[in-house]
Order: structure tokens, then C-alpha cells, then sequence
């Protein structure tokens, strides 16, 4: 057992800023959010983060200040703990250990060391909270006060000097006066009124609880003392639900927001006057008013806070990583101010710092104003590709109204230096007639002006390149196409350019295609075992010579360019392929019982430089090197290669995760050891069975049994490296029969058969009566593409054959051989072989 | 129930005319409202908001404004007139020429001993109240500019008065104005427009409240005179303020067609002595498209009325019990009385105007089709004759004779009798002439069955029974019930066979004449009640009355008492479903070959009532119509009850049964109504 000491994977941040309502402090200096499971404090000034109190184990829910010391605050999580804060020193005073997951957090002035929180149940419990020195006290004094309390923490507020307490949830309203008894409000369920409250608010002064509701309407309600005579005003503006409302400290104005990102504020008693401060940029989900009044802040659904004075101008805005509906762009890092670019809000491109858990800027790509209502489709960013000096930023925005009418852009920015930012150079309008599936750069870090290649569903690829304007008039160079692509009618799929830009890969379907990037020359087809390809590119520095692609039928394949044969395979279900820019190396996310295991990879040869299984439980949806500032030097092995980079990833639930190797800090994980030499070639473990069973194939079968079993003895003893797959695919060549070669040079489509030449050798030797245990390892290498084939077709016995050791080795489904054929002497004598060597990284890959 | 052949009538242009005021009596429960027209017309809260009367109005009077005073109504109007009305005969009183360019308001003390009238020319005059006229007494100081609104405060001692660009309180002892409150004009273009202060409302703690043309509703404190708060309501004008009668809610109707309600209310829920309280701004209503000239804010509910002539009474939730009938938001668009009849025998409707009848020939169509299917017309509907009143007054009721051959009308100063003859197409019409003195004015008119005679209700609910023979009409009879009571008849049934003759009037008595005796027969115990639809039955000789609260009762002329149905309805109750409906049933006729189907109908539905099934009780479906269509023949019957409710035609005006039994339903959407509105002020648009 070895340990990885300083590998871990760190969370990052990029976590929501906007879960739940901020809070300023007294002197205004302060901004506090729930941040995943710390609390930020935020400068008002700066927006800088000052500090990060970190203490809870889990997301936090609320953020509240200590009414009876305003430089302390009590935060809760869903540990079932409250904890105080000392906020200017970052200091964790004390923890409260409640022991239910607690959903929000109230108090109120006149009542002294209790707080309100909402626990699971969706009760409102009082907790008194007790004083004593210790650092970690057990509250055992709860008290219910309401039950079937909304999760929502804006569906409850406090009344005028803490007198009443003003419950929402679906229809009705719940006020509960503390010195007499509860008392209900019950809203009449109009037909098709969608009069749902959903956020409340209370008057500091006048006992008057203002609502929102679904319909976009404010009620303020008053003289609700009485069973009947209450009473309500209604202010509508908003178009679409209110989500939160709030009242200045002085009760003289009344602040709302919804999802047309316009505050609102109304002037309590003259609510014909309001004032508004639009283009907030995404919907309100809470408001914040500071003590004093002064400041008003808004979180928005983008994961952004906007601090504004005295409700006029916007004066700081805390961005966090801003996550739309998912990340359609691929996760690249800006090479020149090595900040993360992903799609951001609606349009928009941002570029994130990484070091800093930071927005740096939103490029506005789509250059249209967005329209703030649910429901409608509007341009988003899909596509985005930057070149390797930063210099060109491509992408790609679409509009789908309906399955007919699909808008495209294609737009080119250069980056000017001048402004340091990005300015558009070109926009194709419809460079496509169908979806881009890809849009790459030639990666190649030289001085001339790069390529850029797209595909589309259309069936095409395109290849766009800087041209000299055909005007002198005009500005200046702009993009066109170059070249248009395609492959027998295929859909592309991913593309890539090899680190040089010579050659480019394009995925067609099952058969990747190497072009010639000067002269757009088709140079060869590379196919492989069925299924689709996932992922491909290209291998950097020494293992150039290699593409690595990934495929539908959980496949990790590897080609050798200069033999253009595939060069190795092996089964896994890699949902994500991504090279490291700055050296050989490849990381590999597989998805695996519910978790996804991590393996890094030189492309030469199918040994995993270093693994890690359950990485992250879901799915890995993007990832990306970041190069790292300073080089590390570590002399681990397992850890080399993150020498120069670090590997970032994002998870299903959008949290941002890094992969870091940080020498000071304990080690965390430990690491199943991997052997070496059995590598990663159990290839046919997952083979068509689809494929018929020919009349060739139930006639020849039984006189190939024999042979097949030499061959397997030969199989087994593998040089420890070099090219395992080579040999093993070569000597199943031989003892597959040779009619079905013959059966499936007819079948096959003519377009995915290597050409003739190649073909013609095999077909001869088909011919040929086989020797039994000739030497496969003079066989030319031309003959791969065909054994390749072969695999598709080979018989049924030896892929149960071969399949079964692993199965066996596992133990876990050895009931099921009873039903297989049965084993020849030579099989059993191969599998108690196989039984003997060390299996033990695999079970620990198995096992989830 | 039964298949009719339908004639859908929808050529019937009625149009109502817009409300210009309303005022309502607390006492009696009447509410007045006045139309754009100069009609009034009264309706008796208590008795499920019935139209009771109608006084028709007269070209070139508009009313601008009413009160009650008493058991009194005035009303006045831009004809510079103060008009009382008899509420008894449907006619004016008398009217006074106040000597002070058009009266834009009248208003009386809550004493009822003063009536103050504002006039163009800038003066109050001040008018005493006595037994049975009105007698000037001064004038408050002129002012310049009109005086547009009035209000007294409770006690009688002081009268603000709105008018261009201010409020001024005068000192009823002195004359003399003690406050001059100066209204802000509006903001922007309007800045060099003056503001009308449509209305004032004097509260008894001295508080004024106004609104104006300029939008807001403003509390000004009246002993200080100075403003206290501004609440603007609309960009455009707020036209009328009511207070509630305890003073905690005031409502402000505007030309936008809302009420915004304002309400009294302390700041904090448990209010110590002397914290202060304050109007607030609370409730929207918007039940109207157009202006709201007419508000009244009674115990309960809000009344409305305005421009798009409709009266809306909208209870207000907090003050009546939920889930009543008298929480039902109700309007009130069509009369309460019919203005169409038919002739039977001949096939022609005559329509009521104000201003003109019109007489149709029903169209005819010979298909045959099943139920449900729209015949194709063979002879479309032709309108045969307009004839035009003489004289300024408004038609008050008409009648057409079942054979077609008679046309009658009545204004205020008279009946006129037409001779028609309708030969295939030659149209003559003739004036009969020399009208009998007893015949000076009536309420209603109808003809016999056989057309030979002709009834019209006079004055103390008294019957002038008229003999016609070819150009000649002869006065044989005045019959009067023995009641003696003064109010005005406002139903009159002839029975088929012509042996008797039944007046309702507004007293909730219903009198049944002999017509062969030319006497009194009987008169039914007096139901609360008003009588809405009276008819006799023509063959059992039963007589059938509605009244307001949807009631249904069978007597019996012979045996002069209830018959055994009635009593089992009475006995069973109605459907709750039934006594909901809120409009009143308007006409009651029989099927000739079905004796034992009554038909009914109101504004939304017509129905037919077997009495030979058994009645539903208040848990079977009262609309069961589409249930039992889908039932096969043998459950149908089991599960049918005596009421046949159907309502594929709506806004109802008339029902009538023809001789050749095809029924004539005469419809006026409200959509056709609105659409002959002028354009409204405003109309709401997504994000305004």
C-alpha cells in the first residue's frame, strides 16, 4: 500500500452566495453570506472577502446578527448546530449544538438569548440559548411555537418590536401574537387566482405585514387584531411572482424584488410614488437592508450581491462563480490571465479567477438585452474556444424557438491589448444549418494566426481561418471559411488539432478521421470497436504521436498515428477525457456506481500514472488543467503530475473542486496501489452481442476450439510493457476463423474497410491453413485495423473466454459460468493462472 | 321539458343609459339612481335589490344629482331645476327653478329641514324643506366660479362646498365662508388646467375629505383648514366620495372604473388612548370598464353605477357573513320589468324605447330539425313599424293587443292608442282618438286576451278598463281594490279566458278583478314580498305570482286559497340553488297543451316547471338538465324533478310563448351593450 500523501481534491468555492439573505453589519462595513459551508464576510467597500468563518460541516442556512452585540453573529447549517461569530476577528465564539438540521434562523429584540430557527418538521421552536463558558454547548431547552412553518426563510418575519411573529405558507397567513393566542388569516382561493403567498415582511412602527404572492401582487395588511375587520391594500407591479420584500429600518419605504431584476420601493402609505432601480442583471431572490438604512443589498439568481446606497446607485457587486441551468461551454482557462472562461448568465461569458474564487468580467457575447421572464428562450452561449496565446476567443450562440428554427452565430474576438479585454472581429451568421457539436483552435503556440475548426449536426465541418480583407476599406483582417468538411454523410462529433496544428481529428460517428490541417487532406480513418465517439485528442510532447478517443460502448482507446493501428484499448467508462496542456498527460473521469473515479494516464502506455476512486460521488460534468504559477518540485511519482498544473472539476451539483497537491496539509485520502503491468488492457470485456451468428461461424466453430486455446496460452504471457494490446489482438487474429474475415469483408460498408492494400495481405493469409502457435509478432502492423475488426466478430468463446477472469477474479458473478459454454482443459488451466496474480486494485476499482 | 321550435331574438337595440347618481335612503332601504337619460329609478334593498319603480325622464332634463330627504327624492340638474318626485304616480312632483344657472349638486342636512343647492354662478342657496314643497331661504356668500360639490357637516352648522381649484366652508348661521382650502393642481400639462373638486365629504370630527379631477383623494383638517394628507388615486379623475354611515371607510370612485376604499384604522393592532388613527389607503374594486359617477357606501356594501350603465352592489367582505347570499358581488343591468310584448296570435313583438316603439314580424323557417339544431330562416325578421313619440316625455310602458290589431302607449301626460292593420304588405296605422278622461296617465297597459278590451293602471293603484270597438275606445270601469292603497301597480295579468283580470303593486298586494262583474273578486294575503311575474292559468283558473325573493305561489281563484302544490312548495322550500339566483323572474306564462307546465325565466335562464314531478329538495342537482340528457329514457324519469332549467340562452329580456307554441326568446348580449360604450379611459395594459 502506498500513500499519496499530498493529493487531495479540495473544494474550491464557486459555491451560492445568494442561498440565503446576507447580512450588513451595523456600521455598514460588513457584508455576511451563507457561502456553502462557510459564512463570507464581504467588505461593502472592497467586495473583497475579509474573511471566511469556517466551523460547520455542512451548507449553511442562515446568517443572523446578535441583537444584543452587533459585532457578533450566529450563523446555522444543516448540522444542527448555531454557531456565534465574532465577525471582525473571524473567531468562532461558540457552537450550539441543537442536533436537528436547522433551515433558517430569526430573533428578535425583545426577547433576550433565545433565537427562532426552523428545524426539519417545519416547526418554528424557540431555542433559549444558555450561558456558559464552554465553547461547545448542548441546547436542551426547545420550544415549539408553530408548526408546518414554510422552508422558504422569507416566510416568516417578526412584527413591531418583536410582538407578533407573521407565518406564510401556501394560502393562508398565520399571525401569532406572543402575549395572547395564535390567529389565522385565511386568503380566499379565487378560481385561477394564483394568490399564493410567498415572502412577508412587517412594519417596524405600525403593525402592518406586508406580502408578497405569486401573482405578482404586494398586500399590506392591517387591523388583523380582528377576527374579521382586517383589512389589505393591494400594490402590484411586478409582472411575475414577488420573491422578497422588506421594509427600511424606518419603516418609511417598502423594498421589493422578483424576477424582473428591478427594485422597487415603494413609500409606505403613498404608494402611488415608487421609485425603481432597474437592470439589476438577473431575478432578486432576497433583499438585505442595513441597520442604518443606508445600504441596501440584493442577491440575485446569478450568484451575485449587489451592495446599492440609499437606493439610487449600485456601489459594489460581489460576484460568485455564476452557474446558469448547466455549463454548455467547456471549461478552458484564459491563457493570459489564467482565469477560468465557462458560460455564465444568459449571453454571457465569464471569466473566473480561480486563485481568488472571483468573477473577473462577463463578456457580453450575445450583445442583446435580456429579457427577465420565465419561459422564454433567449441566445445562449453553447460554444467556446480560445486559442493557445489568448489572443482569439471563439464562440458559438444559439436560439432554438422550436425544433424548426434554429439561430446560430459564430463570433471571433480578438483580444485587444489596448483595453485588455476582448473585441468582436467577426460574426458568421449561421455558420451552420444544424447544432455545433465542436469548436476548436489549433492549440499551436506559435506566432501565426490560428485555425479554427466547428462541427455541426449538419454533417459537416468547417474551418475557419484570419483572411486578409478582400476591400482595402476595410478594417482589417476578419475570419472565413476555409474549408468545409465531411465524412460519407456522418454527423461529426469532437474535434481536435494535434499540439503542433499539423493534424486534425475529427469524430465521425464510430470512425475518427485525421485531416491534414495545411492542405485539408483527408490522410486516414482510424476505426475501432462500435460505438460512437466520445472524446478525442490528441496526445502532447513525447506521446504526440498518439490519439486517444473514447467511446459509447465504454471504450478508452488509444491509435498510434505513425502505424495509424490502434495501439492499445481497454474498457472503461470515461465520461471524460481531457489532455494536460503543459505535459503528457491525460486525465480519465470514469463514472462507476454512482461515483466517478479519477486515473491519470501518459498516453504511451495504458499504466495510470496515479488513480483515485470516488473522487466525487455523481458525475464529473467539465473539468480543466489550470496551469499552476509556479512549478512544484515533487519527487513523488504519484504526484508529478500535477506539477505543473492543477486539475479542476466541476460536479453535478456545480460545486467547483480542485485536485491539488498541497505538501503542508495532512493527508486526507489514501490510495488503492495500482500494479503495474496489468495495466489497463482488459479490452474485450464489453463486446458487441449483436453481432449474428453466420452459418460460416456454426460450422467452423467446433474445429477452432482447439486453436483458440493455444492462442490464449500464448495471449497470457505479455511483455511487462511496450504494446500488450498489439499482441494480444494479433494472436486472437489468428486464432479467430478465418471466414468471418472473409464474411465481414463482404458485409462491412466499403467506407470504414482500410484500403485494399492493407486488406489484401490478411485476405491472403485467410486463405491459408494456420499453423498452430506460429509467431504472431513479425505480423506486420498494417493488419491491426482488420484484427480490430475481427474483434467486433470474434466468437463468442473466447471473449466469454477472456471476459471471465476478471468476473472470476471478483468471485461476484461466478454463477452465471454454469450457463456459458463449457471450459477446455487449457481454459481452466488459464484461469487458475489468472486467479494467482494479484488482483487487488481491480476488486478496490470494483467496489464502490 | 318538453321541445320548442325558438325564435333567438337579438334585433332588440336596448340600450340602457349611463347612472349619473345614486342616493340611498338608510331608513326605507331604497336606493334612487338616475340615468343619463333623466330617468330615476328606485330599488328596495331589503326586498333583494327589486326594481320597484321607474320615473321616466324627459328629453332635455339631465339629473345631476339626487337626495333623499325622508321619505322624499329630490333630484336636480343642469336645467337649473329642483325637482320633487311622486313617488306614487312615477312622475314629477313638481319642479323649482333655483335662479342660479345649473345646479351641479343638491344636498341635505341630517336634520331634513335644509336643502342646499350649488350652482354655476358660485352661490349655496339654501332651500327650507316644508310639508309639501320646497321654499328658497337665502343665499351663502358667492363665490367665484361654480360650486361643484356639497357637503353638510353632521351637525348643520357648517357646508363645505368644492369647487374650481379649492374648498370652501361656509358657516350655515352666517353665510359667510370661514375656510378657503386651496387644491393643488395637477402635475405636468394639466398644471395650467383647474382642478375640479368633484366631491367633498364633511366628516362629523371636522375632517374634510375631497377628491378632484386631478386624482387624489386629500384629508384636510377642518378646523385648521389644512391639509392633512394626499393620496393620489389615478392619473385621471377621482368623480365621487361616500362615506360609510360610521365614518371608518370612505370610497372614491374614478374614471378608470375603480372604487379605492380608505379606512380609519390605528397603527397599532391594540391601539392605547389616544394614539392616533389614520386613513390609509386599503381595498381596490374594479368592477366597472368606465367612469364611476355614482357611489354610495351603505352598511354593507358598496353601490356603483356609471358610465357603462351598469349598478353594481359589492358587499363588503369583513361586514356580512362569507358564503351568503348576501355576500354575492351582484348587477344589476336590466330592468326589472318587461319592455317587450308579444302578440301572440299574430306573431309580432313590439320593443320599448324611450323614445320609440318599434313593432317586428317574427321570421319564419319550415325545417325540421332535431333538438339543438338552428333551423334555416326562410322569411327573415322585418321591422314593420317605428313609431315615434309625440311630446318630450319618455315612454313609460306600452302594450301590443295578442291579434296584433292594437298598439298602446303611456308617457306622463297621457295614453295613446293606435289602430294597426297589417295586410300582407300594407301597413296602416291610425290614431284613435278622443281619449277617455279617465285615462290621463297609467303605469302599465295590456290588452285582453281577445283583444276587445284594454286595462290600464292609474293612480292609487286603481284599473281603468277600457271597451274598444273598431276606432273607438269607451271607459267602462274604474275598479279599485279595497286596500286603498297609494302605490303604484306595477303588474297587470288578464287571465286567458277573459273572466279575470290581477294587478300586483308595489305594497306587495295582489288584487284579482272579476271582469264579468267588473269588481273586485279577491285579494291574496300579502306576501313580504314584491310580486315579480303574475299570470293566471287558463284553464285551472289558478293563479301563479314570483316575487322578488324568487318565492312561488299558487292560488287558487276559485277556492280562493293556496293550492295544494303551493302549499307542498311552501311546505318543502325551494332549492337553495334557486333562491340564489339574483335576478328576478320577469314573466310567467303556461304551455295551452301542457296545463301542468308553468314557464318562468330571468335574466340568465328560463325554466319550466312541472307540476306533476316531484319537487327537489336542497341536495339534489337543481341544473340537471345535461345530466339527464345523458341518462337512458327509463332513469331519466326517475331522476327528474319539477324544475326544467335551461340555460343556453342568456341575458334574457323577454320569453314568450306563441299560439303556434314556438317559443320567442329575445336576448341582448352584453357584449353588444359594451361595444356601443364610448371608448374607456383607460383600459388595462400589461406593465402599466
Amino acid at each position: 500500500m502506498v500513500e499519496h500523501r499530498d493529493v487531495r481534491v479540495v473544494y474550491r468555492g464557486g459555491s451560492r452566495i445568494n442561498f440565503r439573505e446576507p447580512v450588513i453589519s451595523n456600521d455598514s462595513r460588513f457584508l455576511l453570506c451563507a457561502a456553502g459551508e462557510f459564512v463570507k464576510v464581504f467588505s461593502t467597500v472592497t467586495e473583497e472577502c475579509v474573511h471566511e468563518l469556517r466551523g460547520h460541516t455542512d451548507q449553511v442556512t442562515g446568517v443572523l446578527l446578535r441583537p444584543s452585540n452587533h459585532l457578533q453573529v450566529y450563523s446555522c447549517s444543516a448540522d444542527g448546530t448555531i454557531r456565534l461569530w465574532d465577525f471582525t476577528d473571524g473567531i468562532l465564539i461558540k457552537t450550539y449544538v441543537v442536533g436537528y438540521p436547522i433551515f433558517s434562523i430569526y430573533a428578535s429584540p425583545n426577547h433576550n438569548d433565545v433565537v427562532f430557527v426552523v428545524t426539519c418538521m417545519f416547526q418554528l421552536v424557540a431555542v433559549r440559548l444558555p450561558r456558559c463558558a464552554d465553547q461547545r454547548v448542548d441546547v436542551p431547552d426547545l420550544s415549539a411555537v408553530l408548526s408546518d412553518v414554510s422552508s422558504n426563510p422569507a416566510a416568516v418575519a417578526f412584527g413591531r418590536a418583536g410582538g407578533f411573529l407573521a407565518s406564510v405558507k401556501g394560502l393562508q397567513m398565520e399571525i401569532y401574537f406572543f402575549k395572547t393566542s395564535k390567529f389565522f388569516l385565511k386568503e380566499d382561493n379565487k378560481k385561477g387566482g394564483r394568490n399564493t403567498f410567498t415572502c412577508v415582511a412587517c412594519h417596524p412602527k405600525d403593525d402592518c405585514v406586508a406580502t408578497g404572492h405569486e401573482d405578482g401582487k404586494i398586500r399590506l395588511w392591517r387591523n388583523f387584531n380582528h377576527k374579521k375587520e382586517y383589512t389589505y391594500s393591494i400594490l402590484h407591479w411586478h409582472h411575475s411572482a414577488v420573491s422578497a420584500v422588506r421594509f427600511t429600518p424606518e419603516g418609511t419605504n417598502l423594498l421589493s424584488g422578483g424576477v424582473e431584476s428591478v427594485l422597487v420601493q415603494w413609500r409606505y402609505n403613498q404608494e402611488s410614488q415608487k421609485d425603481f432601480l432597474p437592470r439589476l442583471g438577473a431575478a432578486i431572490t432576497h433583499l438585505a437592508v442595513s441597520p442604518d438604512g443606508a445600504l441596501f443589498c440584493t442577491s440575485h439568481s446569478d450568484n451575485k450581491i449587489t451592495i446599492i446606497q440609499s437606493c439610487v446607485r449600485v456601489s459594489a457587486v460581489i460576484q460568485g462563480l455564476v452557474k446558469g441551468e448547466n455549463v454548455r461551454t467547456d471549461l478552458m482557462v484564459d491563457p493570459r490571465s489564467k482565469a477560468l472562461v465557462l458560460n455564465g448568465k444568459p449571453g454571457h461569458l465569464q471569466f473566473y479567477s480561480l486563485q481568488r474564487d472571483k468573477l473577473l468580467f462577463n463578456l457580453d457575447v450575445v450583445q442583446q438585452e435580456f429579457i427577465h421572464q420565465s419561459g422564454l428562450e433567449q441566445f445562449q452561449v453553447v460554444r467556446a474556444a480560445l486559442d493557445a496565446s489568448g489572443s482569439w476567443l471563439a464562440t458559438v450562440e444559439e436560439r432554438k424557438r422550436d425544433a424548426a428554427d434554429l439561430e446560430l452565430n459564430l463570433k471571433l474576438w480578438r483580444f485587444d491589448e489596448q483595453t485588455q479585454s476582448f473585441e468582436l472581429n467577426t460574426t458568421v451568421a449561421a455558420p451552420h444549418e444544424a447544432r455545433i457539436t465542436a469548436a476548436c483552435f489549433d492549440q499551436a503556440a506559435s506566432s501565426r494566426t490560428s485555425t479554427l475548426v466547428t462541427s455541426s449536426r449538419d454533417g459537416r465541418f468547417k474551418a475557419w481561418r484570419l483572411a486578409a480583407p478582400a476591400h482595402t476599406d476595410g478594417d482589417g483582417p476578419s475570419w472565413s471559411c476555409d474549408f468545409v468538411g465531411a465524412y460519407h454523410g456522418l454527423v461529426p462529433g469532437r474535434c481536435c488539432f494535434s499540439a503542433d496544428g499539423s493534424l486534425l481529428a475529427v469524430a465521425f460517428r464510430e470512425v475518427a478521421t485525421v485531416w491534414s490541417a495545411a492542405s485539408w487532406e483527408l490522410l486516414t480513418t482510424l476505426s475501432q470497436p462500435p460505438g460512437d465517439i466520445r472524446d478525442l485528442c490528441f496526445g502532447r510532447m513525447s506521446g504526440s504521436k498518439y490519439l486517444l478517443g473514447t467511446n459509447e460502448n465504454k471504450m478508452l482507446l488509444c491509435w498510434n498515428l505513425l502505424s495509424c493501428s490502434l495501439e492499445w484499448s481497454t474498457s472503461m467508462d470515461v465520461r471524460l477525457l481531457l489532455p494536460d496542456p503543459l505535459s503528457e498527460n491525460m486525465a480519465a473521469f470514469c463514472f462507476q456506481d454512482g461515483s466517478t473515479d479519477l486515473f491519470v494516464f501518459g498516453p504511451g502506455e495504458p499504466r495510470p500514472l496515479f488513480s483515485q476512486k470516488a473522487v466525487c460521488s455523481g458525475s464529473v460534468t467539465r473539468a480543466v488543467f489550470a496551469p499552476r504559477e509556479a512549478e512544484l518540485e515533487s519527487c513523488e511519482e504519484s504526484s508529478q503530475w500535477l506539477n505543473r498544473s492543477q486539475l479542476y472539476f466541476l460536479t453535478q451539483f456545480m460545486v467547483n473542486r480542485k485536485t491539488a497537491g498541497s505538501p503542508g496539509e495532512p493527508t486526507e485520502s489514501r490510495w488503492e496501489p495500482l500494479e503495474p503491468g496489468l495495466g489497463f488492457h482488459r479490452e474485450p470485456l464489453v463486446i458487441d452481442d449483436a453481432v449474428a451468428m453466420t452459418p460460416f461461424h456454426l460450422l467452423l466453430g467446433k474445429h477452432r476450439r482447439p486453436e483458440a486455446a493455444s492462442g490464449l496460452s500464448a495471449e497470457r504471457t505479455p511483455p511487462p510493457h511496450g504494446s500488450p494490446a498489439i499482441k494480444e489482438v494479433g494472436s486472437r487474429e489468428r486464432s479467430s476463423d478465418n471466414a468471418p474475415l472473409v464474411s465481414q469483408l463482404l458485409q462491412a460498408p466499403a467506407h470504414v474497410l482500410p484500403a485494399a492494400s492493407f486488406l489484401c495481405s490478411a485476405f491472403v493469409k485467410s486463405l491459408l491453413v494456420s499453423a498452430a502457435g506460429s509467431s504472431e509478432e513479425s505480423r506486420p502492423p498494417e493488419e491491426e485495423t482488420e484484427s480490430e475488426k475481427e474483434e467486433e466478430e470474434s466468437d463468442e468463446e473466447t471473449r466469454t473466454r477472456i471476459s471471465r477472469p476478471d468476473q472470476e477474479s471478483r468471485g461476484a458473478r461466478g454463477g452465471r459460468e454454469a450457463g456459458g459454454p463449457a471450459l477446455t482443459k487449457a481454459q481452466l488451466r488459464e484461469l487458475r493462472r489468472i486467479r494467482k496474480l494479484d488482483l487487488g486494485w481491480l476488486a478496490g476499482l470494483m467496489e464502490p | 321539458m318538453g321541445e320548442f321550435k325558438v325564435h333567438r331574438v337579438r334585433f332588440f337595440d336596448y340600450m340602457p343609459s349611463a347612472i349619473r347618481a345614486v342616493a340611498f335612503c338608510r331608513r326605507t332601504e331604497r336606493l334612487a339612481a338616475a340615468r343619463a337619460d333623466g330617468s330615476v329609478e328606485i330599488f328596495n334593498f331589503a326586498d333583494n335589490y327589486f326594481q320597484e319603480k321607474v320615473i321616466p325622464g324627459r328629453d332635455g332634463r339631465a339629473v345631476e344629482a339626487l337626495c333623499w330627504v325622508g321619505r322624499r327624492l329630490f333630484s336636480a340638474g343642469l336645467d337649473g331645476e329642483i325637482t320633487e318626485y311622486d313617488l306614487e304616480n312615477l312622475r314629477p312632483r313638481y319642479s323649482l327653478e333655483a335662479y342660479g344657472g345649473p345646479v351641479w349638486t343638491i344636498s341635505s342636512n341630517k336634520q331634513g329641514t335644509l336643502l342646499a343647492a350649488g350652482c354655476e354662478d358660485g352661490t349655496v342657496k339654501m332651500f327650507e324643506i316644508l310639508e309639501d314643497r320646497i321654499q328658497f331661504q337665502r343665499n351663502l356668500d358667492r363665490q367665484k366660479g361654480r360650486i361643484v360639490s356639497l357637503s353638510w357637516h353632521p351637525s348643520g352648522a357648517q357646508i363645505a362646498a368644492g369647487m374650481m381649484d379649492m374648498i370652501r366652508i361656509f358657516d350655515t348661521e352666517t353665510g359667510h365662508a370661514s375656510h378657503r382650502l386651496l387644491v393643488e393642481r395637477g402635475a405636468g400639462a394639466s398644471k395650467t388646467q383647474e382642478v375640479v373638486v368633484w366631491s367633498v365629504a364633511f366628516l362629523s370630527d371636522s375632517t374634510i375629505i375631497s377628491g378632484d379631477s386631478a386624482g387624489k383623494v386629500q384629508i384636510w383638517d377642518g378646523f385648521t383648514g389644512t391639509l392633512v394628507r394626499t393620496h393620489l388615486v389615478t392619473k385621471w379623475d377621482v368623480l365621487v366620495l361616500s362615506v360609510s354611515p360610521d365614518e371608518s371607510s370612505v370610497i372614491a370612485g374614478t374614471s378608470e372604473g375603480t372604487v379605492t376604499q380608505f379606512q380609519f384604522i390605528s397603527s397599532a393592532v391594540e391601539p392605547l388612548p389616544g394614539s392616533d388613527r389614520q386613513w390609509v389607503r386599503t381595498r381596490t374594486f374594479k368592477n366597472h370598464s368606465h367612469d364611476v359617477r355614482a357611489l354610495v357606501h351603505t352598511d354593507t356594501a358598496v353601490v356603483s353605477g356609471g358610465m357603462d350603465t351598469q349598478l353594481v352592489v359589492r358587499p363588503l367582505l369583513d361586514k356580512v357573513e362569507k358564503n351568503t347570499q348576501e355576500s354575492a358581488l351582484r348587477k344589476i343591468t336590466f330592468p326589472h320589468k318587461n319592455l317587450v310584448s308579444c302578440a301572440k296570435k299574430a306573431g309580432l313583438l313590439l320593443f320599448q324605447f324611450p323614445d320609440h316603439l318599434e313593432v317586428w314580424r317574427l321570421g319564419d323557417s319550415d325545417g325540421n330539425g332535431k333538438p339543438g339544431d338552428i333551423l334555416p330562416v326562410k322569411r327573415k325578421p322585418e321591422k314593420l313599424i317605428q313609431l315615434n313619440r309625440k311630446g318630450d316625455d319618455q315612454i313609460c310602458c306600452s302594450a301590443l293587443s295578442p291579434c296584433g290589431g292594437w298598439l298602446a302607449y303611456s308617457t306622463v301626460c297621457g295614453v295613446r292608442l293606435y289602430r294597426l292593420q297589417l295586410d300582407n304588405n300594407n301597413i296602416c296605422i291610425n290614431k284613435v282618438s278622443k281619449v277617455p278622461k279617465e285615462l290621463c296617465s297609467a303605469q302599465q297597459l295590456c290588452f285582453s286576451s281577445d283583444s276587445s278590451r284594454f286595462f290600464a293602471s292609474s293612480s292609487q293603484s286603481s284599473v281603468v278598463v277600457v271597451g274598444l270597438q273598431q276606432l273607438e275606445w269607451r271607459h267602462l270601469q274604474t275598479l279599485r281594490p279595497k286596500s286603498g292603497s297609494r302605490e303604484p301597480v306595477n303588474l297587470l295579468a288578464p287571465s286567458e279566458d277573459g273572466r279575470w283580470l290581477v294587478t300586483a303593486n308595489t305594497d306587495c298586494e295582489i288584487h284579482v278583478f272579476d271582469l264579468q262583474k267588473l269588481k273586485l273578486h279577491c285579494s291574496l294575503p300579502v306576501y313580504a314580498s314584491c310580486p315579480t311575474a303574475v299570470s293566471v292559468h287558463p284553464t285551472s283558473g289558478c293563479l301563479v305570482s314570483v316575487h322578488a325573493d324568487r318565492q312561488i305561489l299558487e292560488f287558487s281563484l276559485e277556492q280562493k286559497e293556496y293550492t295544494e302544490w303551493s302549499r307542498k312548495l311552501q311546505q318543502q322550500g325551494l332549492h337553495p340553488l334557486w333562491l340564489q339566483r339574483d335576478t328576478p323572474v320577469t314573466a310567467v306564462t303556461f304551455d295551452p297543451r301542457n296545463p301542468a307546465h308553468i314557464i318562468l325565466h330571468d335574466a340568465f335562464m328560463f325554466c319550466v316547471i312541472d307540476q306533476t314531478l316531484p319537487l327537489p329538495d336542497a341536495k339534489t342537482n337543481l341544473y340537471n338538465q345535461l345530466v339527464l340528457r345523458s341518462l337512458p329514457p327509463a332513469e331519466r324519469s326517475r331522476n327528474g324533478h319539477a324544475f326544467k332549467i335551461c340555460k343556453s340562452f342568456q341575458n334574457l329580456l323577454s320569453v314568450a310563448l306563441l299560439e303556434d307554441r314556438s317559443l320567442v326568446v329575445v336576448e341582448r348580449p352584453l357584449q353588444d351593450i359594451a361595444a356601443r360604450l364610448p371608448a374607456p379611459v383607460r383600459q388595462k395594459k400589461f406593465a402599466t
